[in-house]
């Protein structure tokens, strides 16, 4: 139910290795991670935990080897579903009969800029709005990437540390916090009002979810405060 | 922190597509100003702050310079509720700066924070609940007397529809503005309203009073209703009053809290009262700024007229409220003078300053006072040793001038401009002549 936006979400498989500098140098400058492989087979003996997010496979200097990688990472169950093939204009012949294998391509010599821009598109999903940078719990909807909450689908308008407050109760459902942990964690310092500022921003909390969702915020007797249910029943 | 609350407040202005972006501030007498920038300027604003001339603001006059910057507080930025969502605006409070970034003397909300700040200093956090009360009547016409609401006729729903289907709508704005409010009611007087809000610190709760006064006006207005806080507005009837009550916590305990005390009342408690007593008549012109505001302080009302305390009984200005149960965290005193006109800022910045005068200087509590004073003659209340509130505000405005505590509180600019911007006040109201005289001695002298 929770997803936070700090899971690995760009390991990309690479072929060949090692990797041509060029597309190793446009895939460090864009920010992705990536390990560089000579076969399927050892993709996969490598592959991270949570998955292979995509493949770049450039076909230019072996085209069966590159296509036998794409064959390999995309016959499993879990198959890698984004795959991004370079090749030259004189290949795009091989192409025909092949669209199962792979999601988009880029002619080479490719523009490091060009390059980036399709990967990013084929990522957009994660990168903007996806599960990764959304905390949900029962209609609540927090957007870390736009910092915009709503429930049950209306916007839920909330100052910086109402936000804050929310965002970290809403991560850790079922989990009690003390005043002063809420106050370290989510002010980050001695803040003026002191621990009891806290007790005033839960009860601005409740009061803009409505009587009616109040509840998702519990007060917890002489502890402190905890957010909806625990996951763990 | 400060970096990532701005991106918040940009990012919130871009997502929800914010047209306009009121700054707000508050003049010496406690009036809200605003000024509107569009969100281009928004990112501008919050970093270097936004220049103005104040010398147009009451109270912020100056010989020489007159240019201020308004310095958006982010974390005060709110959307307003009301407005279309097509064309949403959002407000944030402002604290006034000279243009070398230092704050500026006649801002009350900088006096406040400053008078905030003493007390942390000395470990204090200051916590305040208002319960503010107002009337409802229909739009002034400038020639007759108010006509509230109650007295029916003047709309097709039933008077009590309208009144109480504003006072929701009110509280609902107020929660999704961020003052959770603990009960509303209907008041004895035709037209009155109470409401009262959660405690908070003093500052977020001057700024919660400037926004309840805003949108209480507003959703009447909407519905083409005058909301007023004029402290007596009907001559037989009771005024409106804005009870303080009143708290300091040390870190997450309640320094008025004593669970061995008779009363729950701490030591320190105790002196805050007997500084608040003893003080009282020199903050009275900060608590309570207008001529009309005097009006309500007499006998009959419910409003205080002596400088006393009780646990229960409503004539005193302090009162002790009982907890319902013992909870150490509601034990306060309730100061039962100020009115709903004041200057909030000004209003919490004396109170304090006058408690924590009391806390320093170990000033002890006088007798609780449970009788009811009104039924006593001058010379009984002499030998109990039982003073008066000012009369009026020529007599607060006196006692005021030599009070050296109002002057450090406030600092010299805002005294200063203060007292002779109400003497002024005073002056024209000495020279006005009522229908009460014109009525009274025009025939028979």
């Amino acid at each position: 139910m929770i997803t936070g936006r700090d899971t690995p979400l760009n390991m990309l498989a690479v072929f060949p290795a090692p990797a041509p500098i060029e597309l190793a140098r446009t895939l460090d400058l864009a920010g992705y991670r990536w390990k560089a492989f000579q076969t399927g087979e050892e993709a996969w003996r490598h592959e991270p935990e949570g998955g292979w997010a995509g493949a770049v496979v450039m076909c230019d200097d072996d085209p069966e080897g590159g296509w036998a990688m794409c064959r390999s990472l995309r016959k499993r169950e879990n198959a890698v579903s984004r795959v991004l093939v370079l090749l030259s204009g004189s290949q795009l012949t091989d192409l025909e009969l092949r669209d199962e294998l792979f999601d988009d391509f880029c002619l080479t010599p490719f523009h490091p800029r060009e390059l980036e821009a399709r990967l990013r598109h084929l990522f957009w999903r994660e990168l903007k709005g996806s599960r990764e940078s959304l905390v949900e719990y029962d209609g609540l909807v927090l957007n870390l990437e736009t910092y915009q909450a709503s429930f049950g689908g209306q916007s839920l308008d909330l100052t910086y540390m109402e936000y804050e407050l929310l965002k970290f109760l809403a991560q850790n459902p079922g989990k009690v916090f003390s005043r002063e942990t809420l106050l370290s964690r989510v002010w980050g310092y001695e803040y003026f009002g002191g621990a009891r500022t806290v007790d005033v921003h839960i009860r601005r909390l409740r009061a803009k979810l409505g009587e009616e969702h109040a509840y998702l915020i519990q007060t917890v007797r002489s502890v402190g405060y905890k957010f909806g249910q625990s996951t763990w029943g | 922190m400060q970096e990532q609350q701005r991106d918040y407040v940009l990012r919130t202005v871009e997502e929800r597509g914010i047209r306009l972006v009121r700054l707000w501030f508050t003049d010496v007498l406690g009036n809200l100003k605003s000024f509107a920038i569009s969100p281009a300027e928004m990112e501008n604003a919050l970093n270097d702050g936004m220049s103005f001339d104040g010398s147009s603001i009451d109270g912020y006059s100056r010989i020489q310079e007159s240019d201020v910057l308004a310095i958006p507080d982010a974390n005060t930025f709110e959307v307003l509720p009301w407005v279309d969502p097509k064309g949403a605006e959002a407000r944030v409070f402002c604290d006034i700066a000279n243009l070398d970034g230092t704050p500026f003397n006649g801002d009350p909300r900088q006096i406040l924070r400053r008078n905030l700040t003493l007390a942390q200093d000395k470990g204090f956090v200051f916590y305040v609940a208002p319960d503010i009360e107002y009337f409802y009547f229909a739009p002034p016409d400038g020639k007759s007397k108010p006509v509230p609401l109650d007295n029916g006729g003047f709309f097709d729903l039933t008077s009590t529809d309208i009144a109480s289907s504003l006072r929701k709508e009110t509280i609902r704005t107020l929660e999704t503005m961020s003052i959770p409010v603990e009960y509303s009611f209907h008041e004895d007087a035709p037209s009155q309203h109470e409401i009262d809000l959660r405690h908070t610190d003093a500052l977020t709760m001057a700024d919660s009073v400037m926004t309840f006064r805003f949108v209480v006006r507003e959703i009447a207005a909407l519905r083409g209703v005058h909301a007023t806080f004029m402290p007596k507005p009907l001559e037989d009837i009771q005024g409106s009053g804005m009870h303080l009550h009143l708290s300091l916590f040390r870190g997450d305990t309640n320094a008025f809290h004593d669970p061995d005390d008779a009363y729950n009342l701490s030591p320190t408690a105790k002196k805050f009262m007997a500084g608040l007593l003893h003080h009282a008549a020199e903050i009275t012109a900060i608590t309570n700024q207008t001529v009309n505001s005097y009006k309500r302080l007499v006998p009959g009302f419910e409003a205080p007229v002596h400088v006393s305390w009780a646990r229960n009984n409503r004539s005193g200005l302090i009162r002790v409220p009982v907890p319902k149960r013992a909870n150490e965290s509601a034990t306060r005193i309730e100061y039962r003078s100020p009115d709903p006109a004041c200057n909030p800022y000004l209003a919490f910045a004396v109170i304090l300053a006058a408690g924590l005068r009391g806390i320093e200087g170990d000033y002890e509590l006088p007798a609780e006072s449970d009788a009811n004073l009104f039924e006593m003659d001058d010379a009984m209340l002499e030998k109990l040793g039982i003073q008066q509130l000012p009369q009026s505000l020529a007599d607060s405005l006196r006692v005021m001038e030599n009070s050296a505590l109002v002057a450090d509180t406030l600092g010299d600019h805002v005294f200063e401009w203060f007292l002779r911007n109400k003497r002024a006040e005073w002056r024209g109201y000495k020279t006005h002549i009522s229908q009460y005289e014109t009525d009274r001695y025009l025939r028979s002298l």
